[in-house]
């Protein structure tokens, strides 16, 4: 059986981060983009929470493209205008 | 419901470069350390240095700490306490060293040596030859500190309390810290932790100001715990702004940009730098050129709808130079102005970057309450360490890569010291029912229903009266009426009501919680300012544009009680080398 989601107010805690851009990229996309997800799309994006802020910043910068297509689409979304 | 305990022989709250660093030598002694972080601790905001540290080591041109010290008290304009800079000097060296020994990937020379990039305000020789100072690790110095500090902590069993929120401190009649109220940020229930020494590491509180570079994250909770302890808080007005933030967001726009050959423009299209620094223009310094932006908005020549900001123009450089030499300036300008620069210039505004002041501390760590004939007070059982403290070691202005030195060094002796002074008390110091009732109370205040502000209303309300009256703008009248109107939203914080009285993740009462400790820092840093009579570092005034040592070589004490301010005499007598005497501060 799948795992329930959080709770929306345990996403946007997990949406403060160490760096502003991530603050409002995350945010963002969360208030914008995640009711409108998928559930794996939503399981997504709970896991890409999960990683280190320097790789989201470098993901989000395009410093570095995400090997996985899924992330890589996710993180297109996230850099559009927040 | 019976409240939660926990004890432990030390609590550390705040698990950036400073908290971490302090609790590791606490753990590798074998103590039961506490560290309470409101996120998980690598998302502390010392993720984001991307400069480095400084120290002398003299890997690319020739150092010594001397020289480094030497620019660190010019740096602060003379209002940095010489012994506790020299003693970071000093200590830089063989802190780089543990890093480096403890896993820190910094960037090397071809000798294998770790390469050291030169910054503004390093020389060498005492104001001679720019020196190279910096040690980085690539362009993620704060990661790779902050996660190989985690990963030791890990190690040494260091007690970890992630997402918990530190409320109130705890303390007893005479003064003493037993610890501190905290908040389960999952489950939404308090958790009281009793130690024999509590140590503050919660950094900075950027969110004070509309514009800023900090994360959410950084709202002062540490300096406004202590305040709230009777503690005062010092030199608050010293806040070093960056001339270009993202308009309205707040992201630097790096200096390299002006340097490459970006200007400044206002709705006119004026290029109105050369109105107030014909010589420099666009590269006059930080203080200059920021009162400059906000001048030309206060006299309605402001862009945008609103007319807030103004615009920095790079398109004329060409898409190559601007990939070439301004990497990650396009994507930013891009994702978070919603501009591309190649095409269109970047809106921007004065930026709330770092604050100088904080809790007082001694430069073993120690909170001390200072009086004005010099003597100091230590507040038994607090430390503080990190941006939320003032040892002080930045004065009036904070130079590049020594904020990051400055978590590092007195982190660790505050660690060091803790480890000593529990030596001498090995118990706990019991904890009254009276004292934990009114920590308690700052949580259920929060409980009251009813229709209210909103807490975004009134915070949105407070960040705007901030960035207008204790800005980059600062004139007698202008801070008045700022100190005038911080007081009435701080009267108003009463009709704040939360719409969800929920318990688990409920973020809107964290935000609450943060909200008054921002209003409680607001109202030091604008009095503050208010009342020093001169322009210092970056202190600087239109009303009073001369530093002034005869009266004002002295430290600002900010108490919130009766909104009281002291002062105490700045420390000009290093350890062990000659007093720098005050000069006029040229580059
Ligand atoms: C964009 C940017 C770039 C920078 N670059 C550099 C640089 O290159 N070199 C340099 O020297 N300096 C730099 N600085 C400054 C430097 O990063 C900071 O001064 C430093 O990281 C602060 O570290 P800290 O340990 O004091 O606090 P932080 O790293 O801010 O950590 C604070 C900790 O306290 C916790 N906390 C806060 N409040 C509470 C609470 N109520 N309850 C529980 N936990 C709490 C947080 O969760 C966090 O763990 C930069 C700053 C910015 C904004």
């Amino acid at each position: 059986m799948e795992s329930e989601l959080p709770p929306l107010g345990q996403l946007r805690w997990q949406c403060r981060r160490g760096m502003l851009e991530l603050d409002y990229v995350l945010i963002g996309f969360l208030d914008r983009h995640y009711a409108g997800l998928s559930p794996e799309d939503q399981r997504l994006f709970i896991r890409i929470l999960d990683f280190e802020d320097q790789l989201l910043l470098d993901w989000v910068m395009g410093n570095v493209v995400p090997s996985d297509a899924n992330i890589r689409r996710l993180v297109a979304l996230m850099q559009m205008r927040t | 419901m019976t409240l939660a305990r926990r004890r432990f022989d030390a609590l550390i709250i705040g698990a950036g470069g400073a908290g971490l660093n302090a609790a590791l030598q606490l753990a590798n002694a074998n103590l039961r350390v506490a560290v309470v972080s409101k996120v998980f601790p690598t998302r502390s905001h010392t993720v984001a240095a991307q400069g480095g540290v400084n120290a002398a080591l003299a890997n690319v041109f020739e150092d010594n700490w001397h020289w480094h010290m030497f620019d660190t008290v010019k740096g602060s304009d003379y209002l940095g306490d010489q012994d506790a800079i020299e003693f970071m000097c000093r200590e830089a060296i063989p802190t780089v060293y543990e890093l480096e020994h403890n896993g820190v990937p910094f960037s090397r020379l071809d000798n294998g040596k770790i390469y050291q990039r030169a910054f503004g305000g390093q020389s060498q020789n005492f104001g001679g030859a720019q020196a190279a100072r910096t040690c980085a690790a690539a362009d993620r110095t704060g990661h790779a500190i902050l996660h190989t500090l985690y990963q030791q902590n890990i190690r040494a069993r260091t007690h970890f309390f992630d997402e918990y929120f530190g409320i109130e401190l705890i303390r007893d009649e005479e003064g003493a810290i037993l610890g501190a109220l905290t908040l389960e940020i999952e489950t939404g229930e308090p958790l009281l932790i009793e130690a024999k020494t509590t140590l503050l590491a919660t950094g900075g509180g950027g969110q004070v100001f509309r514009t800023t570079s900090n994360a959410h994250i950084n709202t002062g909770d540490g300096m406004a715990m202590a305040l709230r302890a009777g503690v005062p808080l010092m030199d608050m007005e010293f806040f070093q702004f960056h001339p270009t933030g993202i308009a309205g967001r707040g992201m630097l726009i790096t200096e390299g940009v002006r340097g490459e050959g970006g200007y400044l423009i206002n709705k006119d299209g004026e290029r109105f730098m050369e109105r107030y620094a014909p010589n420099a223009k666009d590269l006059a310094s930080r203080d200059v050129v920021s009162r400059a932006i906000v001048t030309e908005v206060k006299e309605g020549r402001g862009c945008g709808p609103n007319a807030d900001h103004v615009l920095l123009k790079v398109d004329h450089l060409g898409e190559d130079i601007i990939a070439k030499r301004l990497p990650g300036i396009r994507e930013s300008s891009k994702i978070f102005a919603g501009v591309d620069p190649a095409v269109e210039p970047i809106p921007v505004f004065p930026t709330a970057h770092y604050m100088m002041g904080g809790i007082p501390t001694d430069r073993l760590g120690q909170v001390v309450i200072p009086a004005a004939d010099g003597s100091e007070q230590i507040v038994p059982g607090l430390y503080a360490a990190g941006e939320c403290a003032c040892v002080s070691v930045h004065g009036a202005n904070r130079l590049g890569g020594n904020s990051l030195l400055d978590i590092l060094v007195f982190g660790r002796a505050a660690g060091q010291q803790i480890i000593n002074n529990l030596k001498d008390s090995p118990e706990h110091r019991p904890m009254s029912e009276a004292a934990i009732d009114q920590a308690m109370a700052k949580l259920t205040r929060w409980e009251q229903p009813g229709e209210g502000i909103s807490v975004r209303e009134l915070r949105d309300e407070f960040r705007k009266v901030m960035e207008d009256h204790a800005g980059v703008f600062r004139t007698d009248e202008i801070m008045a009426e700022g100190v005038e109107k911080v007081k009435a939203l701080r009267e108003k914080l009463k009709d704040v009501r939360l719409g969800d009285q929920s318990k688990v993740f409920n973020t809107a009462r964290i935000e609450a919680l943060e909200l008054e400790n921002l209003i409680d820092i607001g109202m030091a840093i604008v009095l503050s300012a208010l009342e020093r009579k001169e322009s210092r570092g970056a202190h600087s005034r239109p009303d009073y544009t001369e530093r002034d040592d005869v009266n004002w070589l002295k430290h600002s004490v900010y108490f919130k009680e009766g909104d009281r301010l002291d002062y105490k005499p700045v420390q000009t007598k290093p350890l062990t080398v000659e007093t720098f005497p005050p000069k006029p501060r040229v580059y």
